[in-house]
Parts: structure tokens; sequence; C-alpha cells
């Protein structure tokens, strides 16, 4: 036994010598203090092993089976999207040292993931404007709910607003959240493709712990996040920012416009699409808010010699020592993807990261200007990013199918959480060519 | 320390009472002994009107959280404000630099129910 | 290897760049022209300026001051550190499903659907529960959802039960994830032999107890031989049973959740199903419930129609959504790459292998430190470093003296019942000869803190770095880096 899986390395002669040292006679012995009624009988009823150049086969064989971003061109968002990823991200957290570590308890022999999140922390307050980040969520959705979490312990009020142009998934997993908490959510309205500020203004009150908006919104369009500040700060009630960390390179940041916590995901910096996760949440809040920001977070620290190292700080916020005492259960995080977009933030620099923002804002700014010229309505009144609505003759679901056949994967489907039939949302990332964008207009042409 | 004017809890917390409506609060050297090295005070609001065993804040060393309660009822009228740079305050001197809260207390029957420093000492052997 | 100390903003110059894209073949845009100027930049986020080599050679640097399951033996305890299979890497970085987007079509995906519909399967035959979903992103995710799942089911029943069990030796998440679920956490002493103390849970058990939530084999590393009696107490209080996965390494293959009575179940793929922990994380929580459950679970649920599959998002009793899309992809891809490469067989020879290999190096290090629990384990075992403490070193010197010799300790202080608690996970992919080397080195470090206790004191001597000053680190936390002029 042992020899046919390469993954156990005991041979029969390694077990007879551990059964021998226990003084037992086999290994079933060790089981004894199952109760017998609850054993099974035989091998669990699953598929039997295949070895390794099988099942590479047969794994490439269900790949095939799903229409990729090699095949196709992609014009679908909505919060996951087809964005360049540089060669060195991939070879980068594919060094083992990295991957098949654990979270760094260990600090001497964890140096070098500590210090690629402390570099990660920093690039996430350099793109938000906030003071303090953390070393990542589970993904941007989960880490809306988080925020609100964070908003209702800390302002011990009830209640909090959320704009309709928030993506749908982080609003119901907000729901989800609320419903464990006993928090209210109430959603304000959209005015055209933005949040409804009078109705902001009525609903807002003293109970309001926060107002959560998206930036860019869900429909693509930049939100005034100036005017947002204002009626939250006149109740005493947080901002709340979910942003794309891609726009915020040429956008101002949420903190200069006063966002007292900045989450979103890292997806568009470094991280494959793979069917919406893992992707990576970030955490960002200013300093009022540090001793209260939820999951792991690492710092600087000296050791004894005065040598400059990295260890994970502020424990004591966290779930392991405050037990039923928490305000979050965040545990594990997406450390090795908060890693992947450091990495790619790195690789694009400064002045990369802008120029990838630029070609993202003019080429879907073409697109929607083609298709005006072509009769479509583009629905967005407002300045947008890299994602915009259009109206079409047919179902959305009609269109995509003709798109499908011409070699694309068009927009997301809005009659499926707005009352906006016929209504796509088309993401226009770097990776579009002038050649693709114009014959998926074709194609919406021929509709 | 041994004033004998101090009075304790179980919740290791000390009352100190400066006069007939005010009184100090902090934690006891045992209680920052277990603690270890304190390096935040998450600490109660002025004006915040409590009832004795309210919450009245967090105190946080490296790997450990504890929060610490209202041995009185009133309302807290002073915060230690240097706790907030030097937290460290409550190590190096729990009875006196490292004091929490001053509380003008409304209800003076409550003192009663409090520990003589005898009486603490003695609910520590205990727990042991 | 020259030593290399310095930040990736440390080794940034203006005007270097690792990447090239392409000039714009569209018109260009004046930002102001489109934007209002409150709403743009006014100065530029100051992300670092590295050419690729230099950016390479920065992160190997790093890569080198890490420890890693494939840097050596690393027995921590309750976090499965077992080797992290390359094959299951290859699979997930597959075009097919690596570059696939969340809402394509659900015909553009069958290949997808089809490999998350077969694990809900397989977890569910492997848990012995009748549903799976593949959601939660994480251990805590999965008991949260498994507890909002209790929750729903007793509202839906009229009842507001407000209680969830937690025995003192579970995971810190237990009660977190309670308490964010909104119950109030009570906990139940453990006995003598470091079980469930039956009459204690008995005295707690009532009509407000929504759920017991247990790991078994305890994070002791001892099986709950009551479970039966256990799950009965509950059962008949109505409240449920949850099973917290954490130690499913122990049991594959000889038991289930199911056959042990408990109704909620969550399993860590990044522990017992070979997903690496990347340094924190991604992980997968999946959460498999019986099938009065099963309406309560998350949505969209992932079902098969002849030989379609779909996603199904109508179902009126669903806690709702729990985790953007359908869970961390890339992770369950490499899951059920693992369990294709066992099968049943090979799972089964995990758990005896794996509670084999803690038996043995238990059996080998009892003479020299305090096993509280002398009794055989599972998977895992804990020592207390307690008669070490009477010589003056701590269960902490000890973990640090383990890093001069190369090896990752084992958990420490944890479980909160056991004084200067060692937590020992082996792991079955570790050869004899491994466990005999750590054994060694244990050996030797108790007889160091004898003879020469500075040694074990004043350790780690070897690392790149000594012990941090943590304190300081929290007094006045320094979270990010800043340029000084």
């Amino acid at each position: 036994m042992g020899s046919t899986f390469r993954y156990l390395p005991d041979t029969a002669q390694d077990q007879q010598a551990m059964l021998d040292a226990l003084n037992i006679d086999s290994i079933a012995d060790l089981f004894d203090d199952l109760p017998t009624s609850i054993r099974l009988d035989g091998e669990l009823p699953i598929e039997k092993a295949i070895p390794e150049p099988l099942l590479m086969k047969k794994m490439q064989q269900l790949a095939s089976k799903n229409t990729n971003a090699n095949q196709h061109s992609y014009f679908l968002g909505a919060g996951t999207y087809d964005h360049f990823i540089p060669s060195v991200v991939n070879h980068v957290i594919s060094r083992s040292e990295f991957y098949t570590a654990y979270t760094p308890y260990q600090p001497e022999i964890s140096q070098g993931e500590l210090q690629a999140i402390f570099e990660f922390q920093t690039m996430v307050c350099e793109l938000t404007g906030m003071d303090v980040a953390n070393s990542s969520m589970y993904d941007g959705f989960t880490s809306v709910a988080e925020a609100a979490a964070l908003a209702v312990s800390s302002t011990k009020r009830s209640k909090v607003l959320i704009s309709q142009a928030v993506h749908p998934e982080s609003r119901a997993i907000l729901t989800t959240n609320a419903s464990g908490l006993a928090y209210a959510v109430e959603e304000i309205n959209l005015l055209d493709e933005i949040t409804n500020l009078n109705e902001l203004q009525q609903k807002i009150d003293q109970d309001t712990a926060a107002i959560i908006a998206q930036y860019p919104n869900f429909f693509g369009s930049v939100e005034d996040l100036a005017q947002i500040k204002q009626i939250a700060e006149s109740h005493g009630a947080l901002l709340i920012v979910s942003a794309n960390p891609l726009a915020l390179a040429l956008l101002q940041s949420p903190g200069h416009l006063g966002a007292d916590i900045v989450v979103g995901d890292m997806q568009p910096l470094g991280i494959p699409m793979s069917f919406g996760g893992p992707h990576c949440g970030y955490f960002a809040v200013n300093k009022k808010l540090m001793r209260k920001i939820p999951g792991r977070i690492v710092g600087e620290a000296l050791d004894a010699n005065g040598k400059r190292g990295f260890t994970l700080a502020l424990q004591a916020r966290e779930q392991h020592i405050r037990r039923e005492k928490a305000s979050s259960n965040i545990c594990s995080n997406q450390a090795l993807n908060a890693l992947a977009s450091a990495v790619c933030m790195s690789a694009l620099g400064k002045q990369g990261i802008r120029k990838m923002a630029q070609l993202n804002v003019e080429k879907a700014d073409y697109m929607a200007k083609q298709l005006s010229k072509k009769g479509f309505n583009v629905i967005n009144r407002a300045p947008f990013f890299n994602e915009f609505v259009i109206k079409l003759p047919v179902s959305t679901n009609t269109a995509n199918r003709k798109l499908i056949e011409a070699g694309f994967v068009g927009g997301f489907d809005l009659s499926m959480d707005y009352d906006m039939a016929d209504h796509m949302l088309i993401a226009v990332t770097e990776q579009r060519t002038k050649a693709e964008i114009d014959q998926f207009i074709t194609v919406l042409e021929a509709l | 320390m041994t004033n004998t004017q101090l009075r304790f809890t179980k919740k290791h917390e000390w009352v100190l009472p400066l006069d007939e409506e005010r009184a100090r609060i902090g934690i006891t050297n045992h209680a920052q002994e277990e603690l270890g090295d304190i390096v935040f005070v998450e600490n109660a609001e002025i004006n915040q009107q409590v009832n004795a065993h309210d919450s009245l804040g967090v105190i946080e060393s490296v790997k450990a959280a504890s929060e610490f309660y209202a041995p009185l009822s009133g309302e807290i009228v002073a915060i230690n404000e240097q706790l907030e740079d030097e937290p460290e305050r409550i190590n190096d001197d729990p009875y006196q630099d490292g004091w929490l809260v001053e509380i003008a207390y409304n209800k003076p029957q409550e003192l009663e129910t409090l520990l003589t420093e005898a009486d603490y000492q003695a609910f520590l052997s205990e727990e042991e | 290897m020259k030593p290399y100390h310095s930040l990736i903003f440390e080794i940034s110059q203006s005007d270097r760049s690792a990447v090239d894209l392409p000039e714009s073949d569209v018109d260009t845009i004046e930002l102001n022209d489109k934007f209002p100027s409150h709403l743009l930049r006014e100065t530029e986020a100051e992300l670092p300026e590295v050419p690729e080599l230099q950016l390479i050679r920065h992160y190997t640097a790093l890569s080198n001051k890490n420890y890693g399951v494939d840097s050596g033996f690393y027995p921590l305890g309750s976090c499965t550190m077992k080797y992290n299979p390359k094959l299951n890497e290859d699979v997930a970085r597959l075009e097919g499903f690596s570059r696939i987007h969340p809402y394509q079509p659900e015909e553009t995906i069958q290949g997808a659907l089809e490999l998350l519909y077969q694990l809900q399967e397989d977890l569910a035959v492997i848990s012995g529960m009748d549903a799976v979903t593949l959601q939660p992103s994480a251990g805590a995710q999965g008991e949260w959802t498994g507890l909002m799942i209790a929750k729903n089911y007793h509202r839906q029943n009229g009842e507001n039960r407000s209680k969830v069990l937690v025995p003192d030796s579970a995971h810190g998440t237990n009660p977190a994830s309670a308490a964010v679920a909104g119950f109030e956490t009570v906990t139940i002493p453990s006995n003598a032999n470091g079980r469930v103390d039956v009459e204690a849970l008995k005295e707690h058990v009532d009509h407000d107890t929504a759920a017991l939530m247990l790991t078994n084999p305890s994070t002791l590393g001892l099986f709950e031989k009551d479970i039966i009696e256990i799950a009965d107490i509950v059962h008949q209080a109505g409240g449920l049973l949850y099973y917290d996965g954490a130690n499913a390494n122990a049991i594959l293959g000889k038991t289930t959740p199911g056959k042990m009575g408990f109704d909620i179940v969550h399993l860590n793929l990044h522990k017992t199903f070979t997903t690496p922990h990347g340094g924190g994380g991604p992980g997968a929580g999946p959460v498999g419930v019986v099938k009065e459950l099963t309406p309560y679970l998350p949505v969209p649920r992932i079902t098969k129609e002849g030989d379609q599959y779909r996603f199904d998002t109508e179902e009126p009793l669903s806690i709702g959504r729990v985790k953007g899309y359908y869970g961390n992809f890339g992770i369950l891809v490499r899951a059920y790459t693992y369990i294709r490469t066992m099968g049943p067989e090979g799972l089964r020879q995990v758990s005896e292998s794996a509670v084999l290999h803690a038996n043995y190096l238990k059996k080998r290090l009892e003479p020299y430190f305090v096993a509280p629990y002398p009794q055989i384990c599972k998977h895992e075992f804990v020592l207390s470093g307690i008669n070490q403490k009477k010589l003056g070193v701590r269960t902490l010197d000890i973990a640090k003296r383990l890093l001069d010799f190369g090896y990752h300790p084992p958990t420490i202080y944890f479980p909160l019942n056991v004084e200067e608690a060692l937590m020992i996970e082996p792991t079955e992919t570790e050869t004899k000869e491994t466990l005999d080397a750590f054994a060694d080195t244990m050996i030797q470090i108790a007889k160091e803190i004898e003879e020469n206790p500075m040694m074990v004191l004043e350790a780690p001597h070897t690392t790149v770095i000594g012990r941090l000053d943590e304190t300081k680190a929290s007094r006045k936390p320094i979270l990010r880096y800043t340029k000084h002029e």
C-alpha cells in the first residue's frame, strides 16, 4: 500500500516500523475510538483515482468546453474584466516559497510575504488616498458588507444607505450580512444612471451609519463623491466608497474627496477573471478607523539590533483574539492575489498605470461615440470610465447569442437586476482593438 | 499603592472616591500583568451616561483585548487623554498615571458593594 | 547570496517601467474635456518605477526570505500544511478555467459548471451531506454561512433561537462567526479527557440553542467518542449540529460528519484538499447540509437538467448570497483535481497515514514534553511546555529555536485550554525520515533547555532577522511606506 499514490510516501516497511514503535498491529487500531455505528463499510462512492497523464487530458477537455478570452474578444465587465496581465505576475506568484506558505505568524521566516504585503498596503493607500489599508479581503463585494458592519459598529447607528448604482452582488451580500448583524439597509434609487442625490438627502437621518456609493458606479459613470460626502457629513454618517483601483489611477482619490472607508477589488490589476474568483478585496480607512479595520495588517518593526523587519500588527482586533466580541470573523485573506496585484502595479509603475487607465477611457469613449453615430442610444449622462450602457433593438440575451457566433462575448444583461429590458452594459478595456470594436458594432447593427 | 480608600471589583477595576460625587477608575496591577504590554486603549467618552457593569471600553495588548467596566453608575466627566499616546502608563503605574476615567457617580450606595483591598487580595488567591 | 533589504519604493527611479503598453489605436482624449476637474487626480499615485529584471530580482529576494511547505517540514497544528500538488496549479491555469468570465452565457461555460457540479457531488459524499454550496471563500465564511442557514431554518419554524454552543477548545473563528450571524456564544468546558463534557452540555442545551459547533476530531486531536449522544442531546432540544471541518484530514473514508449526526458541515479545501495557503489565502470553505436544510443554501446553486448544467437562483428560503459569483473557482478547480487524483482508496489512505504519523511523532516526543492527553490521537496532537516553563523557557522560545533548525514551528498557545500548548500536525505527505529528524530536533531542544537555556531563549540565531518588537509595532504602528525627502 502507498506506492500507487505519489503524494503518500510511506512504504510498507515505514508503516511497520511506526506500528512497532506504537506497539500496535495495524492502522485500524488507531481508529478504535470511532464508534462502530459511524464507521464507513466500504470505500467512498466516488470516482476511482486517475493517473496524472490521463487526468491532465480530462481536465483539458473540461476546460476546452468553456469559451475563453484567448479565443473570443470580451466586452463583458460588470465587476470582472479582461485586462492585460504582465508575464512577471504569474512567475512571481508561482514561486512556491510564497504560495505554499501559511499566514506569516512567524515573522523571522516570513519576511518576504510580510514585506510584499506591506508594499501592497502602501500601493492601495496611494491609489485610494487613504491612511491605512489592510492585507486584503475575500473580494470587493464582501468588502462592502464588511465596511458597512464597521460603520455600524463604530458609529453605533443602525442603518446604512446604499445606492442602487452599487453592484447588485455587493447589495445582495450586504443584505445577507445585515440580517445576521441586525442593521437596516435602505436602497437609494437611480436618477438616470447615477445615484439620486435628492432622495439620498431625504432618506438620510440620525440613525444612518453610512452611505455606500460605487466609483465608477455599476453603469460605468463617475459619481460626484464630493456631493455625496456633503450629505453624509451633515448627518454625521460615514462615506463608504467601492472603487475600481484602475480608475483611481486617473480619478481623484476617494480619500481626497472625504471617504472614510474605501473598498473594492484588485482584479483589474494582475488577477485573472477565473470565473469570478479568487479575486482580491481591498479595504482602506482613514486614521480614525485604523484600529477597527477588519482582517490582517502588516506593520514595520525593529528587532533587538535595530534592523527593520515586518510583522502582523494590531492583532488584538482580530477574531482569534476577540472571539465572541468580534465584529468581523474574517480569518484568511487573499494574500497570494494581493501579491499578484502588487507585482502588476509595480510592473506598470506610476506612469504605466495611468497609461493603461487612459487606454480604457479612450477605447470606451471611442466605442460609445461610434455607437451613437450608428443610432444606438448611449444611456450614460455622467462621464464614464471604461463601461457604459446602450439600448438595443432586441433583448441582450438575443444580441449576445449573435455576438458569440461572431467571436465576441457581449455585455452584461441589465434586465437581470434592473427594470432595464434590452439594455446592455458594455466594458471596453485596453485589450480591445479598434478593429474588434468596429466588428462588434457591425454585429449589433445587423440585429 | 495601598490607599485605604481604594475599592475593587471582581473584574479587576479599582475605584478611588475623590469626593462625595466623583471617583477615579483604573485597572489593577494584577489586570495589567495579565494583559502584558498594553498597546492601545479605546476609552469611554466624556458626558457618557453609564450604569454599573456597563462596558466602558477596551484595553488592547499585543495579543489580547479586554473590556473594562463601570464599577459605579453616573456620568463620565474626565478621561485620561495621555493614554492615547502612552498606553504603557497603565503597565508602568496602574494606580496613578495609568488611570482610565473619572465618573460623577449618582448612586453612592454602590460604593458599599465594592471590595476592600483585603477582600480583593483574598479573591485573587481564590482565583489562582 | 547578497543580503537584500530594500523596499520596492526604495529601488524606484523615475521613468522606468516593466510594461510596454501599445499606443492607442483610437482618438486620444483630454481627460479635462471628459471629467469635471474636481474628480480628476491632482497628484499621481506614487507607485514604484522599476524595470523588469530589477522587479524580478526584488521579488526573488523576497521569496528567498520566505518559508513554505516546499521549503521544509511545516507541522502547524489544525492548518494541515500538506504538499500542494503541482498538477493542480497547472490545471487551474488552463485558459479554459482562468480566462473565463462569471457572467458568460451558461452554454459557453458548461465545462466549468460540470466541474463545480461534480465537486458538489463529491464533497457531499465525503461529508455525508445531501447538498453542498461552493460559494464560501474560507472556513470562517463557511461557518457564518452555516450559522445563517441555521438561523433562517429556526425562523422558518417560528423560532428565534439565540444561542450557539462552542467547546472551549474551538477555533477563535467559531465564536466570532456566531457573533456576526447575530448569535450569543455559550462556551462548553472540556472534561479531564479533553473531550466535550456531556453533563455540562446537557445543562446548557435548551430551547434557545440554535446550534452546537464542533470540530471532530477536536483541536486537541481527539475524536469525540460520545458524538452520537452529543448529537442526540442537541437534536432533542431542537438544535442543529455544526461540523467545523478544519480537522477533516483525520476522517476521510473512515466516517463522515453525516454519519456522526451533523446537519451542517464546512470543509477547508486549503487544508484537507491540498489547495495552497498562499501566504494567508485564497482558500475555499464549501458548506454541506442535510436535506431538510437544502432550501436555505446560498444562491445561485448549480444544478443539472438532462446533460445541461445551469444556475438556479429561484430559492425563496435561501439565505441569499454570501460571496461574489460562485466562490473561489480557481481553488475549487485545484481541489477537484486532487480528489480525482486520489480516488476513494487514496483519500482513505490520506487519513490513515496522517493519523499514523501523528501518533508516531507523539510517541517519540512524549518522554520529553508533557502530553496532557496520553490516549491515541487522530491527525494532530497537543503537547504542553509546562515543564520547560519551570526552567524559564516558554513555548514561544521553543518555536523560535525550531527556526534555527530549518523547521516551521507547530501552532503555539492554542488550544486555549492547554497551558503552553504546542499543537503538532505532521500530515500524511511527509516521510518517516522527516518525522524522525524533527523528533530528534525537538529532543535536542528539550536537552538544551536543561543544559543551555540561553541558546533557546535568544533564538532564533540564524534567521534574516531577530525577534521583532511587536509591542512598539502595535503602539505606534507604521503600516505603509512613506518617502523620506
